[in-house]
């Protein structure tokens, strides 16, 4: 019997819709198998990864504080994607949205009001698109590829972090720890359900899919951001400047992390230490591919991806594994997901052994 | 007792998902015969052949081999039994020279100096004239096509596949190409010819076969036929002439191109070297040419595509456009059709809805404040639809799944409905059957009775002269003198393709060239 991949007269949406579900599926199932192996009790860890945040309903607040920077950063990244425009930095534009925010906050001083919050938070967004610029400028000039560059500078982005919460904005009531001075009350976000955690962001990241959804599907940016991605060359023909694309791509994708950075900043951690950066610009690129770089995936991935984050964290206490394990999770999702994708476009049909044939002519 | 035939078909069936691509074909080859294979696109030709060459295994039906009943497993078991093939589309690695490249076709390890003792041998014995150690990519196609012609000739066939070998060349080196595939026939190898032009089938063959829809239609013998009967027995109904208005007058001045010149892009490609010419209100100008020599860099230099250095270097009444970008050249009323339909025309994983987003987004009112209107975008492809009856399930339908002529008609019909003052349009109907060919042919000349000014960049010099009023030829980059088609000369035609620039003294040299080069 041979295995063959033949190719679908129209991409199936059964398969786009299925495969992901398969994958993280799939990723729990040989999650059992791998930690049973090694002498950890797999069933249990997988259930507290992907189910106790789930069911545990004290756990949903973290679940959405975690989902929302995610989902952010997911739609600006999906955007340059859909364009074969491959930002990896968003870490380090997070980081710099933060910055940012943190240096329109220091410079308002402590009696900021709302007004001064919208202008961190708008800060935070020109932060990262500012940090995407540099790639941006490098690839339209130059053709510096941006996979480089927008990840170098990530760990750029973190020494510039050090040198300020280590120097000029280092709490000066902090007992000497890099860190920054915590947000007064005024300038943080406010909390959506009182006795939680949820805050604003996640309301923000709840709507925003909505609107890139309407971004990409009606408007004419959609459009061209889709007609680069799939032919090039047509593109051109029809008159979009793909300059100006990689532009957009790259500024919106570093606009989006560096939005997500302030709102954690403001919403959730209040004050800048070395340990902001958490990984939420890397996670953002699996969230983008597993919700199929559709704005309303992302939204759903968000959510899958920070309850895989929550999970690791209720599995270290429960059966001792450390919390990267999560990532480990993540990392199987992303491979699941990417090996999958052939499917949509293709369909694997077995065939029986009668027509395999001999390699020689027998006459 | 008679001599059983080089190639028996009998019931040949191949099913694909959805489609029956070949119905029960048989026919046969006779040793030493030139046989065409005719039929539109579509038609089942090409899977015909990959089953005789063992890319493909039929469904049903048997293949005999001088009376012997074979299965060709593969390509290379085909090469074994004497089946060559000269594909359309060249397998050549442009920065390795002659002989590398066919080394590395060879299914048995030959050490190099054999084999270019034999390749040597193989040329003389034809008349085949190319220097093995040159590099590909400074060779002509008609150049490359000979290396495939010598890597199969190598094998010693006795059938040789031949694949629209013309369609790429000059009609100075299709009559070279016709002699050796003469001399081949002589010798006693079959030639399976596949071709749309009829009077070259008629020149060369001694029996052809047509398909129609997957069914063999006649095999007939195109001596006793007129190129128009086998081309309504290709298409199964009868063959429109174009039908051109009386009377009509050109108008003044509508496209002019003073002085373009455009530097080339990478290392293969053409520059363009001071084209000038214009196009009245009216008028079909041709531009004809051995492919590659700049057709390509010219209509991208013409939509906009490539932005051009001289901003008066093209005008559209009057009007200075050379420094507009495509977008503001399509406003100002310029409309164009690149050769490749896939990825460049048409984006392949689109509908043909957002296909028309694509170029008549701005002309049409598609789009306001930034939002597509998708409704105003499903009518207009529905109306190119139905306006140039392409076969397709709907506006909806994605573009890789209709047939290349439909595919072609949808493009074609797009620019069209949008009525430009000036249409540029490389390889109108490339791989279009006759029946879509004669149908976008007829939109041209529609078209330009309203007054407007086309360009056709084609390869295809029937389709030229047929269709034309004037008539230039680009070869490296230079554009010839215009000429009314009405008093062209094939032969000079044929020797501007070849790259003689009005030099009384070359024509005589150049062609003893060409003809010693076969």
């Amino acid at each position: 019997m041979r295995i063959k991949l033949e190719k679908r007269s129209v991409p199936s949406t059964f398969m786009l819709i299925a495969t992901p579900i398969a994958s993280v599926l799939l990723t729990m199932l040989i999650g059992v198998i791998v930690f049973d192996a090694i002498g950890i009790d797999g069933q249990r860890a997988v259930v507290d990864i992907f189910l106790t945040p789930i069911l545990a309903s004290y756990k949903w607040q973290d679940v959405a504080v975690k989902a929302a920077p995610l989902i952010i950063i997911a739609l600006g990244l999906s955007i340059g994607n859909r364009a074969q425009i491959w930002n990896i930095g968003a870490e380090g534009q997070y980081v710099l949205g933060a910055l940012f925010a943190a240096g329109v906050g220091i410079a308002a001083g402590p009696t900021g009001g709302p007004f001064t919050l919208i202008l961190m938070i708008l800060a935070g967004i020109v932060g990262g698109a500012a940090w995407a610029a540099i790639p941006a400028f490098l690839k339209t000039r130059w053709d510096v590829n941006e996979i480089l560059t927008s990840l170098m500078l990530t760990y750029v982005s973190f020494q510039v972090l050090g040198f300020l919460v280590g120097g000029p904005w280092k709490d000066p009531n902090g007992r000497n720890f890099p860190a920054t001075a915590p947000l007064p009350e005024s300038l943080t976000l406010p909390i959506l359900f009182q006795g939680t955690t949820v805050h604003l962001g996640v309301a923000i990241a709840l709507i925003l899919p909505f609107v890139f959804w309407v971004l990409m599907s009606k408007s004419v940016f959609g459009f061209q951001i889709r007609v680069v991605g799939s032919a090039p060359h047509a593109a051109r023909h029809g008159g979009f400047d793909a300059k100006q694309t990689i532009w957009m791509a790259l500024l919106i994708g570093g606009g989006m992390a560096g939005l997500a950075g302030a709102l954690e900043f403001t919403g959730s951690l209040k004050a800048i230490n070395l340990g902001f950066p958490s990984g939420y610009g890397f996670s953002a690129i699996i969230v983008a591919f597993l919700g199929r770089l559709n704005p309303i995936g992302c939204l759903i991935a968000g959510f899958v991806l920070a309850v895989t984050y929550v999970g690791g964290q209720v599995a270290q206490t429960t059966v001792h594994i450390p919390n990267s394990t999560a990532g480990i999770f993540q990392a199987m999702m992303l491979f699941f997901i990417l090996a999958s994708d052939i499917l949509i476009r293709y369909r694997v049909r077995f065939i029986p052994k009668k027509t395999a044939n001999s390699t020689e002519a027998h006459i | 007792m008679q001599t059983p035939p080089r190639l028996d078909l009998s019931g040949i069936t191949k099913r694909f998902p959805g489609v029956l691509a070949n119905d029960q074909v048989s026919f046969a080859v006779q040793p030493g015969e030139i046989h065409a294979l005719l039929g539109e696109n579509g038609a089942g030709k090409s899977t015909l052949v990959k089953m005789i060459y063992g890319i493909m295994q039929p469904d049903a039906g048997e293949i005999r081999w001088n009376g012997a009943r074979i299965t060709i497993a593969n390509p290379k078991a085909a090469r074994k039994l004497g089946i060559g093939m000269v594909f359309q589309h060249f397998s050549l690695f442009e920065a390795m020279t002659v002989l590398e490249n066919i080394a590395l076709g060879m299914d048995a390890k030959i050490p190099a100096r054999d084999l270019e003792a034999k390749i040597l041998s193989v040329m003389q014995q034809y008349g085949l004239k190319l220097e093995p150690h040159r590099i590909v990519s400074t060779l002509s196609v008609g150049e490359r096509q000979r290396i495939e012609i010598v890597r199969a000739l190598l094998l010693n066939p006795n059938l040789l596949i031949m694949d629209e070998p013309t369609s790429v060349l000059t009609p100075q080196e299709v009559e070279q190409l016709f002699v050796v595939l003469r001399q081949l026939a002589k010798e006693g190898c079959s030639i399976l010819y596949i071709s749309h032009k009829l009077h070259e089938i008629k020149a060369l063959c001694d029996a052809a076969t047509i398909l129609r829809g997957g069914k063999l239609v006649d095999t007939c013998d195109p001596a006793k036929e007129t190129s128009r009967s086998m081309a309504e027995k290709m298409i199964g109904g009868s063959l429109k002439d174009i039908q051109r208005g009386e009377g009509r007058a050109l108008g003044s001045a509508k496209l002019a191109v003073q002085g373009l010149s455009i530097p080339k892009d990478g290392p293969f490609g053409i520059a363009l070297k001071d084209i000038s010419f214009s196009v009245k209100a009216g008028e079909i100008f041709g531009i004809a040419g051995v492919a590659g020599n700049g057709q390509n860099a010219l209509l991208l230099a013409l939509s906009g595509e490539t932005p051009s250095q001289n901003p008066d270097a093209i005008q559209i009444d009057g009007s200075k456009i050379a420094a507009l970008t495509a977008k503001q050249r399509r406003l100002a009323g310029m409309a164009s059709v690149p050769e490749e339909r896939n990825g460049h025309a048409a984006v392949p994983d689109f509908s043909l809805s957002d296909n028309a987003i694509l170029t008549a987004r701005d002309r049409m009112g598609m789009v306001s404040g930034g939002m597509v209107n998708a409704r105003s975008a499903r009518t207009y492809a529905g109306e190119v639809i139905a306006a140039f009856s392409v076969k397709a399930t709907g506006p909806a339908a994605m573009a890789d799944s209709l047939s290349g002529g439909n595919l072609q008609k949808f493009i074609m019909g797009r620019e069209i409905m949008q009525k430009p003052q000036v249409l540029v349009v490389s390889q109108p109907t490339w791989g279009v059957d006759a029946g879509a060919a004669a149908a976008i042919h007829q939109a041209l000349v529609d078209l330009a009775a309203t007054g407007s000014a086309i360009v056709v960049i084609s390869q295809d010099l029937d389709e030229l002269l047929s269709l034309c009023d004037t008539l230039a030829v680009i070869n490296e980059g230079h554009l010839s003198k215009p000429m009314p088609v009405a008093g062209a000369n094939i032969e000079e035609i044929g020797l501007l393709m070849g790259g003689v620039h009005g030099d009384p003294n070359a024509p005589t040299h150049i062609s003893s060239e060409v003809a010693h080069a076969y």
